[in-house]
């Protein structure tokens, strides 16, 4: 999978997690809480998704880690 | 028979537009069971039936804008005889999937007289099956057939507009919903002489527990910090009853059971507190699952009706980063709130020492028509001793 392959599925998963988002206004720089007002119950939500679509375990430790959709693209290509 | 009305809503709303009927004349129902969809100022909401029985009519119409305790129903009890012979959908014939829906097959004169429906109104098989299909009585319905009998395009006329997708009126959706909560919180602030008591818990015991727990636990079965916070304050509910009930007309009624309601801040500047139903009994791992459902339901504006009415005290966190506390607004008719600033390391004095330690502040308010400060500090001083010995959440 392509950097891009997988930014575009997390932003499905995110979306997913949080209908009320437009999946065409989220930047690759969009930071989960400070952009998107997000909150820790949807990250695990997130997180739980991801793990499921990618197979990647994700630990709190790394959670900075996915906090964007081109940190997470980055973070996870190197995983898949 | 019972009559099957519309719910209460929240203290904020009186008013829910039907949107959607999910079952039909003919369908059994059990309590709980969602019927019907209504789109409120606070998202579209889920409705519940509370009786068990057999659905024998639907008496509100689609695109109906209705108040508090209209009747949506008609409930016939198991084993109740019907009153007169249950309308059933009619059988779809057999060539019906191969066959276009061209509204042209309606001007086609019919082959038989329409049949009159128990209830004496002439329409046609087509336009039953549809009015069926959509959840419109025929009672509502002026017929433009021969004899005046309901034909399909009567129907399709009465059909209520396709509702706009969420992201294109959202901003009308969120102006709506803030004079909800103006509402609700101005009649708080003006009716409820609220009293504050603040509290500052050391977390150590919690977070050392929680990093130990989460650490070869599978992402979904992560607890979070706010769910410890939601098991501790159930649990000294129990034992502080004045903060937990409804305040009526005759004053306060404790609740014995404690939903606690769980504010959720939505994107753009809305917020929901639908109720977590028996939060004391739920294991922790039951109780986060259910923080994380109403999470993501309250996102999609999924709630049901009793997760908006059946609150008897609310929780609202900050989250993981921000101000070190926040005092609330009671939901009424609720008459307490307990309210957390961000989590993490604070000056605490242990052994007459300072030092840096996890910690979180909560404010309670509270109804002072209810109770005063010895109980409301008692009910916080409860939730930091169940926070000491967090493996017993």
């Amino acid at each position: 999978m392509t950097e891009d392959e997988i930014r575009s599925a997390y932003i499905e998963e995110l979306v997913r997690v949080a209908p009320d988002l437009d999946p065409a206004e989220i930047a690759g720089s969009d930071h989960l809480q400070d952009d998107l007002e997000l909150d820790s119950m949807d990250i695990l939500n997130l997180v739980i998704a991801l793990n499921q679509r990618f197979g990647v375990a994700i630990a709190e430790a790394d959670y900075p880690q996915i906090a964007t959709p081109d940190l997470a693209a980055a973070f996870l290509a190197k995983r898949v | 028979m019972a009559v099957f009305k519309m719910p209460s809503l929240g203290a904020d709303m009186e008013a829910g537009k039907l949107v959607e009927w999910l079952v039909k004349p003919g369908d059994t129902v059990k309590h709980g069971d969602v019927v019907a969809v209504v789109e409120t100022q606070k998202g579209a909401i889920e409705i519940e039936v509370f009786e068990d029985g057999v659905v024998e009519k639907l008496v509100a119409e689609l695109g109906q804008s209705l108040p508090v305790g209209a009747p949506l129903a008609i409930i016939q009890a198991p084993g109740e005889a019907a009153e007169a012979p249950t309308q059933t959908a009619p059988p779809v014939a057999p060539q019906a999937p191969a066959e276009p829906a061209a509204p042209a097959a309606e001007a086609a004169p019919p082959t038989a007289p329409p049949a009159a429906t128990p209830s004496g109104i002439a329409a046609s098989p087509a336009a039953k099956a549809r009015a069926a299909e959509l959840g419109i009585a025929l009672e509502s319905l002026t017929g433009s057939g021969p004899g005046g009998a309901i034909v399909l395009s009567d129907v399709e006329t009465k059909k209520p507009a396709a509702t706009p997708s969420p992201a294109q009126d959202r901003g009308a959706y969120l102006a709506e919903m803030r004079k909800a909560i103006a509402a609700a919180m101005a009649r708080s602030k003006r009716e409820i002489p609220h009293y504050y008591v603040t509290h500052t818990i050391d977390l150590s015991a919690a977070s050392d527990w929680l990093s130990a727990a989460n650490a070869d636990r599978p992402p979904e079965e992560r607890i979070l910090m706010g769910a410890l916070l939601m098991k501790a304050m159930a649990l000294a509910a129990r034992e502080e009853k004045a903060v937990n009930g409804h305040f009526g007309e005759d004053g306060f009624t404790p609740s014995a059971a404690i939903h606690l309601g769980l504010a959720i801040a939505l994107r753009g500047g809305g917020l929901v507190a639908p109720a977590i139903l028996d939060a004391d009994k739920k294991s922790l791992q039951d109780l986060m699952e259910a923080m994380r459902d109403l999470t993501m339901r309250a996102r999609a504006g999924r709630l049901k009706s009793s997760e908006m009415s059946m609150a008897t005290l609310t929780f609202s966190a900050l989250g993981e980063s921000g101000v070190e506390a926040m005092a609330g607004i009671i939901v009424p008719p609720q008459v307490a709130i307990v309210t957390a600033g961000a989590p993490g390391l604070q000056a605490l004095v242990r052994d007459g020492e300072v030092i840096a330690a996890q910690a979180v502040t909560l404010t309670l308010a509270a109804d002072h028509r209810v109770s005063d400060g010895r109980l409301g500090s008692k009910f916080l001083t409860a939730i930091d001793a169940k926070l000491q010995t967090p493996e017993e959440l």
